[in-house]
């Protein structure tokens, strides 16, 4: 095997062990405490634990899958979170072909770019060409009724569940000295580093959380657990820095924007979901909510971690 | 023919998540395998299937769609799909053609063990109102066999999927929600009992809900 194969084993071994301190700590506390499994929150917990599982499980398979396994899993991530985002907006009939346009032709070309590793157009395709090309079909079914709204609906769904999230792949293709054939170790740092200050500001925040940081926006969110999360994440990202081309200070300045993208993506998208009058954008996680929910710390981190690492290590 | 009926069926359940990832929320009644007569809200040739999926396995082949035969038996694959997938009642809504009353029809399907999945407004609403006034035939339904459960069931948004003249579906999350069983009241008028549930179906649904 390979050096970056054993980091990935390592990586899986390490996010497996936590997982299974994490069940484990979610079984004595059912016992202690919500024997009758009346307790939500400890519910709510040991549901999100299992997801965790299973998400990981996908991730490694992905991972295994190498270039083809990862794009095939964010195009299928695109897709749900795509699907949930149309169900909230208030399109109509006259949107019907722009929006059967960004399922089956917008989304399934940004990542058949991205597999061809056309950075040139890739980069420029929704926000140019879906831009422009969407209102278009949307004006030439001829209804005008809230036109700017429902088209600006459209291609902010467009933008956040397709070409944001497609960056995530994007990684894979960036071409860095020294670290050939590697590109599969940042999708993880990125991954684990989001997702882990996202679990990091929830635990803080559970322990220690007294104020509320953004009380209208997302109620749950505390002072305390956006410090402590942000920076015990920054610091677990400082440790990675041995699967990636960053130095020790460099792999925690990464984090720490990236946490703090994530944290903001979270705020924005809980904006969203307020206005609209729902809790989570889907049902399919259990404890979690919908893929939106899970991927939207990810989807406002990566497009800005993509382009850090590309215009700060790659050859281009 | 029952093997392919089978896979059919299980590609078009299938087909309908990956588009819908449609959801069953029970509301005040629980999806157990009684005899039950599903009355749904008609707003495409899909909604049959939405409440087909979401009923738990083993109900699903006791529970058949009732549809009219002027559009299930026009063309070989619709006949398919109707008859052996579905194993739809099919009825004939025209009266001046039809040589048996639908209610005759629906009682044998009840009488032969079956739940019935029922439209009462008769066509597909493709107007902007929430609901259409409701046929007899649900009263009628109700009268003839009083004992069995009738159950609303609120479709939401499979008319913003596929609306009425598109042929390409669009993926928006579903839901079918079904609400607390309804029987007919000794003494119940048929205007007062299509009244009740009317309201009953009506206030599930997500926007109409608290209106009615």
């Amino acid at each position: 095997m390979t050096e970056h194969q054993w980091q990935l084993i390592a990586l899986l071994g390490g996010a497996g062990a936590v997982l299974v301190a994490a069940s484990a700590v979610g079984h004595v506390l059912q016992r202690r405490l919500s024997p009758d499994r009346s307790n939500e929150t400890i519910e709510n917990l040991n549901a999100r634990i299992n997801a965790w599982w299973m998400m990981v499980a996908l991730m490694a398979i992905a991972f295994l899958g190498g270039r083809t396994g990862v794009i095939i899993l964010f195009a299928i991530c695109s897709f749900a979170a795509l699907r949930e985002f149309t169900t909230l907006t208030r399109t109509r009939r006259g949107d019907h072909w722009a929006l059967a346009g960004a399922f089956f032709v917008i989304l399934p070309v940004q990542y058949w770019l991205i597999w061809i590793d056309w950075y040139g157009l890739y980069s420029i395709f929704i926000p140019v060409y879906a831009f422009l090309l969407m209102p278009i079909v949307s004006a030439m079914r001829g209804s005008t009724e809230n036109f700017l709204d429902r088209v600006a609906e459209a291609q902010w769904a467009v933008m956040i569940c397709v070409f944001c999230a497609s960056h995530v792949p994007a990684l894979l293709t960036l071409d860095i000295p020294g670290y050939e054939a590697r590109n599969v170790l940042l999708i993880a740092f990125l991954v684990i580093v989001v997702q882990s200050s996202d679990v990091l500001q929830y635990v803080w925040g559970k322990l220690f959380g007294k104020h509320k940081i953004a009380p209208v926006l997302s109620p749950s969110k505390t002072v305390e657990g956006f410090v402590g999360g942000i920076a015990s994440a920054t610091l677990l990202g400082a440790c990675l820095w041995w699967i990636t081309p960053f130095s020790f200070v460099e792999a925690a300045g990464m984090s720490l924007v990236i946490t703090l993208m994530g944290f903001f993506g979270g705020l924005v998208m809980s904006a969203i979901k307020r206005d609209r009058g729902v809790k989570d954008w889907g049902h399919v996680i259990a404890g979690h909510g919908g893929f939106i929910d899970r991927l939207d710390s990810v989807v406002f981190s990566a497009p800005i971690f993509f382009h850090l690492v590309r215009y700060g290590w790659a050859v281009t | 023919m029952k093997a392919a009926a089978q896979l059919t069926a299980a590609a078009i359940v299938l087909f309908a998540r990956l588009i819908t990832a449609v959801r069953g929320i029970w509301q005040g009644t629980e999806p157990v395998p009684r005899q039950r007569i599903y009355f749904a809200n008609h707003v495409s040739h899909g909604d049959f299937i939405l409440v087909w999926t979401v009923l738990p396995a083993q109900m699903r082949r006791r529970t058949r769609p009732v549809a009219g035969s002027d559009y299930w038996l026009k063309g070989k694959l619709k006949t398919f799909i109707g008859r052996d997938v579905f194993n739809a009642v099919l009825i004939d809504r025209d009266r001046t053609t039809r040589d048996r009353d639908p209610i005759e029809t629906m009682t044998e399907a009840l009488d032969g063990g079956a739940s019935l999945i029922l439209f009462p407004e008769g066509t597909r609403n493709t107007t902007d109102a929430p609901l259409l006034p409701f046929k007899a035939g649900l009263y009628n339904l109700a009268a003839a066999r009083p004992e069995i459960d009738l159950v609303p069931a609120w479709i939401e948004n499979l008319n913003r999927v596929m609306p009425k003249g598109e042929i390409v579906p669009i993926p928006v999350i579903c839901t079918v929600t079904f609400g607390a069983t309804m029987h007919l009241a000794p003494g119940e008028d048929k205007d007062a009992f299509i009244a009740r549930a009317e309201a009953a179906l009506l206030s599930l649904s997500e926007q109409h809900g608290a209106a009615a």
